[in-house]
């Protein structure tokens, strides 16, 4: 009876398909929303995950988020590194500057000094060159999606490929000039703009009119010391405020969270999908099973057991949810993977995103199975009489 | 045929739709035997209670007051799902209006009584073609019922009412879709295949082209049986 159940679902083509593609719509909403969304709260947090090594931040008390740069006296530097289980601390720039290519043309981009002793939060994935070859004269590392992107050279042929920045390529920040020692690969920023990493001392040297440089001090606490108690007295100790890696993510996120309306948006968009998905094919599915109801009497006054009417029905929402679902994941995932390679932002697809949006799916499925279900439960055999 | 065995006993059947003003008294006490290798005809004007009737002796309905009992067994005293499998091993139904299902082939709807008795899929549609063969559309098996006329789909659905050897079978206005010729036709390939002896046919019809082929025929009027006439009697 299973098989005749699944021939019911696919010989009425047209409902057949109108619940496939709604749930393969709604799958790709619930899916591709959520997705960008984690893409971008990602890249907020971009810039401490790609620094490994420090387990402490410590910034200025007002600074709001990893963006809202404050700078402090350098002198505060030293004041971290007299706390009281505080192993090491170096300083970290973190800056705004304009890049000049060789045709003349700038680029706002993202600026990190690196401790020049230690290069202590610098890229830990390099593609061209070593990290340690920032002490090479005027050297700098661009990162992957900038060299190829907004910082590549212009292609010497109208209408050409630029040619993407390599190793021993010469820029200039601030009239002074910069060779391309390294590229990186680091998590893109939300507005896509390229980073360059230096010393803290080239940096200082490049962005002249700023007063202060310190953004952060980057620290780690000593072993056997936990990193929320130092980052505790930090605090305490030098009036700044210090903060674990997590700790200054959750932070972060929270700011993006409660001053943007990111969450609303596509909360927004994915409820719509959810609903849209729920009504649509709750709707045509609950149809699909009117149409049939004198089918389903037939079988009922034959005397099949209500048992299996049950599993029939639900079979047939399983196999539109599941079928649907894997076109709508499908759809999303070759999205995803076409715009994998590309450096602009995309989308995250996760096994968490899979699976909650396919639980939503098999939700959707359910709740019209069970309302067809009841339909059918509750029909009198003797209907099959009735003209 | 009046001495074989009571294959349907019906006493005092009462049947009413509805409560408090809405009630409708479909049967107001009917009594009725129907022997086993008999072809009873249930006759009457409209709305006089002829489909409640076939409907709770097939046990798809339940009667208000009185008993009935197919082959000595009381529905009502069976608990609800041996019910549905005794209406499932036991019975076959002609309907009016056919009722095939569109998406399936001719042998896969006859084959259906088979499935729903957990027969396995092959043997049951090798039997249903076989059913097919006998009412003469050996050609259609793979067909669906849209391809078919009113005439082949009714034969379609005797094949699929006689597929699981039932010993009772329930028609309600079989040959009201068709035209006379097509109706007679119908009924001689119902008949030449269902009295096999011991089975027994309950046929409710307007058609009085068709009262020929019965065994004895019930008049019905408001509820009642009016009275219940041998074929034999009338065939002069
Ligand atoms: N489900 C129901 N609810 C309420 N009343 C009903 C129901 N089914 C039948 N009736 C009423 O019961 C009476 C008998 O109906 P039934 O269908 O048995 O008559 P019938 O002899 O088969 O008529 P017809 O020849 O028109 O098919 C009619 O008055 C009908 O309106
Ligand atoms: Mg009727």
């Amino acid at each position: 009876m299973f098989r005749v159940a699944l021939k019911m679902l696919f010989g009425d083509r047209g409902k057949y398909l109108g619940i496939v593609i709604g749930i393969a719509l709604a799958s790709v909403l619930m899916i591709n929303q959520p997705g960008i969304m984690i893409s971008i709260l990602k890249t907020v947090n971009g810039l401490i995950n790609d620094v490994s090594g420090p387990d402490l931040w410590v910034m200025d008390p007002m600074v709001k988020n990893v963006d809202d740069v404050k700078p402090m006296q350098d002198t505060q530097l030293y004041r971290v590194r007299g706390v009281k289980g505080v192993a090491w601390a170096v300083p970290f720039y973190k800056g705004s500057t304009k890049v000049r290519m060789s045709n003349g043309e700038t680029v706002q981009s993202v600026m990190v000094g690196l401790d020049d002793a230690t290069l202590i939060g610098g890229p830990t994935e390099m593609l061209q060159g070593r990290l340690a070859d920032l002490r090479e004269p005027d050297g700098i590392i661009v990162d992957k999606a900038g060299a190829e992107g907004r910082l590549a050279k212009p292609s010497p042929q109208p209408g050409g490929k630029p040619i993407p920045l390599k190793v021993g390529d010469t820029l200039e920040i601030n009239d002074q000039r910069a060779v391309v020692v390294g590229i990186a690969r680091a998590t893109q920023t939300f507005a896509s703009q390229p980073t360059i990493y230096t010393t803290y001392g080239r940096a200082k040297s490049y962005a002249l009119s700023e007063r202060k440089m310190l953004s952060y001090v980057l620290a780690k606490a000593q072993a056997g010391e936990s990193p929320e108690v130092v980052a505790r007295r930090i605090t305490h100790d030098t009036g700044l405020r210090g903060l674990t890696s997590e700790e200054f993510k959750q932070k972060n996120l929270d700011y993006m969270i409660h001053n943007t309306s990111i969450i609303v948006n596509f909360g927004f968009v994915v409820l719509i999908g959810f609903i849209v998905g729920a009504a649509v094919t709750g709707q045509i599915f609950y149809n699909f099973t009117l149409d049939n109801l004198r089918h389903f009497g037939v079988f009922k006054a034959m005397g099949t057991p209500d048992s299996v009417l049950r599993r029939m029905i639900l079979l047939q929402a399983l196999v539109v949810g599941f079928i649907g679902f894997g076109l709508g994941a499908g759809i999303t995932g070759t999205f995803a993977a076409m715009k994998a390679n590309s450096t602009d932002l995309s989308m995250t697809l996760n096994w968490q995103l899979l699976s909650a949006s396919g639980a939503a799916v098999l939700l959707i499925v359910l709740m019209a199975a069970l309302i067809s279900i009841r339909k059918v439960m509750k029909l009198e055999p003797a209907i099959v009489f009735k003209g | 045929m009046s001495q074989t065995t009571p294959a349907i006993r019906c006493n005092g059947i009462k049947k009413v739709y509805g409560t408090g003003d809405t009630q409708v008294h479909a049967l107001r006490g009917v009594d009725l035997e129907v022997h086993a290798g008999e072809l009873l005809m249930l006759v009457g004007p409209s709305g006089c209670g002829k489909t409640t009737l076939i409907s709770i002796i097939a046990g798809i309905l339940d009667q208000t007051e009185g008993d009935c009992s197919l082959f000595g067994q009381d529905f009502r005293q069976l608990p609800p799902a041996e019910r549905v499998r005794y209406r499932g091993k036991h019975i076959g139904f002609v309907f009016q209006a056919f009722n095939l299902i569109p998406t399936l082939t001719v042998a896969e709807n006859t084959a259906i009584p088979l499935l729903i008795n957990g027969e396995k899929r092959e043997k049951a549609i090798a039997r249903a073609i076989q059913c097919l063969e006998e009412v003469g559309l050996g050609s259609k098996v793979d067909a669906f019922p849209s391809q078919l006329s009113g005439g082949q789909q009714q034969r379609v659905a005797i094949a699929r009412a006689l597929v699981h050897d039932p010993k009772l079978v329930v028609c309600d206005e079989p040959t009201s879709a068709l035209d006379h010729q097509t109706g007679t036709k119908v009924m001689e390939v119902l008949k030449g295949l269902a009295m096999d002896g011991k089975r027994s046919l309950v046929i409710v019809t307007h058609d009085a082209r068709i009262f020929e082929f019965a065994d004895r025929i019930a008049h019905m009027d408001d509820g009642h049986i009016e009275r219940v006439e041998a074929r034999a009697a009338q065939d002069n």
